[in-house]
């Protein structure tokens, strides 16, 4: 640092001239460097962090022509449907809704760690293994989750389901936006009781 | 006794080095980051783990959010050279013609929500009028009128006729509280013009969620 003060009060003793008393030119940095650093980390953290993410979503392609076939055949023990309902609820059951797999009968729940991944983790694994049993494996083939927003389902539980999806790992997933009678009535019954 | 003295250390640093180095980088990320550019439709997008940025260029977003109780959408395209192409293929479209001034000003405007037929009053307008809540009342998007329709179609278009190779992306910012039928409603929109896939905008959480 430059230091233009030699001999701070080094005057003679009774000496004639009265000097000016030099001021200590150096100038404590520490604040000015904390505060620098300060900037540099929110100007740091506000130009990455705060980048909108995407998340992708392929839809089934629309197919106007009707002679395709609508109904495969899917092993209902691989199948796991979610209604989305009202009030961040959801309305999930295992297999077919007349005769559900054991222990998937269908039931409210929330979402997040405590909710639906309770759920849908342990199934991802269970329904792999499953799967690997069967004549027909494929590489590939596991769980298949079938999500069914109502009209009362938000954007917001949309994503988060999908984000479930992605966090749980789930092999295949759909939206599907056609929901059967009995279907339609257990979301009614859900859009109720949130009320 | 000989003492054995310690030869004492300056305890102050210097730190002038450190402090030019420190300005010097607060300076390249001040001049690095982008403004917010202002917002017609502010929407609170909901928070998800997925870690893939949103593409800066090539991209369509479909704004999707709630303003003074009425569900409305906005179109933005990222490229301005798709924006003057579009305007002028909707131009044509809607026989509403744009002079050249008023195209050069559409081609800095983000995101708008209007029908064509008031689309040259909102270019009029100062950016900062533009922006206010209830200015622009949406793109019109019903079974009659579907101008979103024509918007998302002639944007494809433009960029095509530009001779970009790449597909212009489409992604749906959505606000966090909106209804599922209206998202459906855009995503329908896209799927009839064949395009199955989409990014949802999304902001981002922990990975512990």
């Amino acid at each position: 640092m430059a230091e233009l003060n030699t001999g701070d009060g080094g005057g003679k003793k009774g000496g004639g001239k009265v000097r000016s008393k030099k001021q200590n030119s150096k100038v404590d940095l520490t604040a000015m460097v904390d505060l620098a650093f300060l900037l540099i980390t929110f100007f740091m953290l506000t130009t990455s962090l705060s980048k909108p993410k995407s998340m992708d979503l392929g839809m089934p392609p629309k197919d106007d022509s009707t002679e395709v076939n609508t109904d495969i055949k899917v092993d209902q023990k691989r199948t796991v449907t979610v209604i989305l309902g009202d009030n961040n609820q959801i309305k999930w059951f295992h297999g077919l809704l007349e005769t559900p797999e054991p222990g998937g009968s269908p039931a409210t729940i929330g979402y997040g760690k405590e909710g639906i991944r309770k759920v849908l983790l342990p199934r991802v694994t269970s329904i792999a293994e499953y799967c690997k049993t069967r004549p027909d494996y494929k590489e590939g083939n596991g769980m298949i989750v079938i999500i069914k927003p109502t009209k009362k389902a938000t954007y917001k539980n949309l994503v988060d389901i999908l984000d479930e999806m992605a966090i749980s790992k789930v092999p295949t997933y759909a939206i599907v936006n056609d929901l059967t009678d009995p279907e339609k009535k257990l979301a009614e019954e859900l859009n109720k009781s949130a009320e | 006794m000989a003492k054995i003295k310690m030869s004492k250390k300056a305890t102050s640093i210097d730190m002038t080095a450190m402090c030019d180095v420190a300005f010097l980088l607060l300076t390249f990320f001040i001049l690095t980051a982008t403004a917010k550019a202002p917002e017609p439709l502010p929407v609170d997008t909901p928070a998800s783990t997925v870690d893939v940025k949103l593409p800066e260029t090539g991209l369509v977003t479909l704004t999707v959010g709630k303003s003074e109780g009425k569900d409305k959408v906005f179109f933005g395209m990222k490229d301005r050279d798709v924006r003057l192409k579009t305007l002028e293929l909707m131009g044509a479209k809607y026989g509403v013609t744009f002079t050249p001034a008023e195209a050069a000003q559409f081609e800095l405007i983000d995101e708008f929500g209007v029908p064509i037929e008031g689309l040259k009053q909102v270019i009029a307008m100062k950016s900062a009028d533009r922006n206010k809540a209830g200015v622009q009342p949406g793109v019109p998007m019903d079974s009659l009128n579907n101008q979103l329709k024509d918007w998302i179609y002639t944007a494809r278009q433009a960029n095509i006729e530009l001779g970009k190779n790449k597909d212009l992306d489409f992604a749906i910012k959505g606000d966090a509280k909106q209804e599922y039928p209206q998202i459906k409603k855009i995503m329908d929109i896209l799927q009839d013009q064949k395009i199955n896939s989409f990014n949802l905008v999304t902001g981002s959480r922990g990975k512990d969620y």
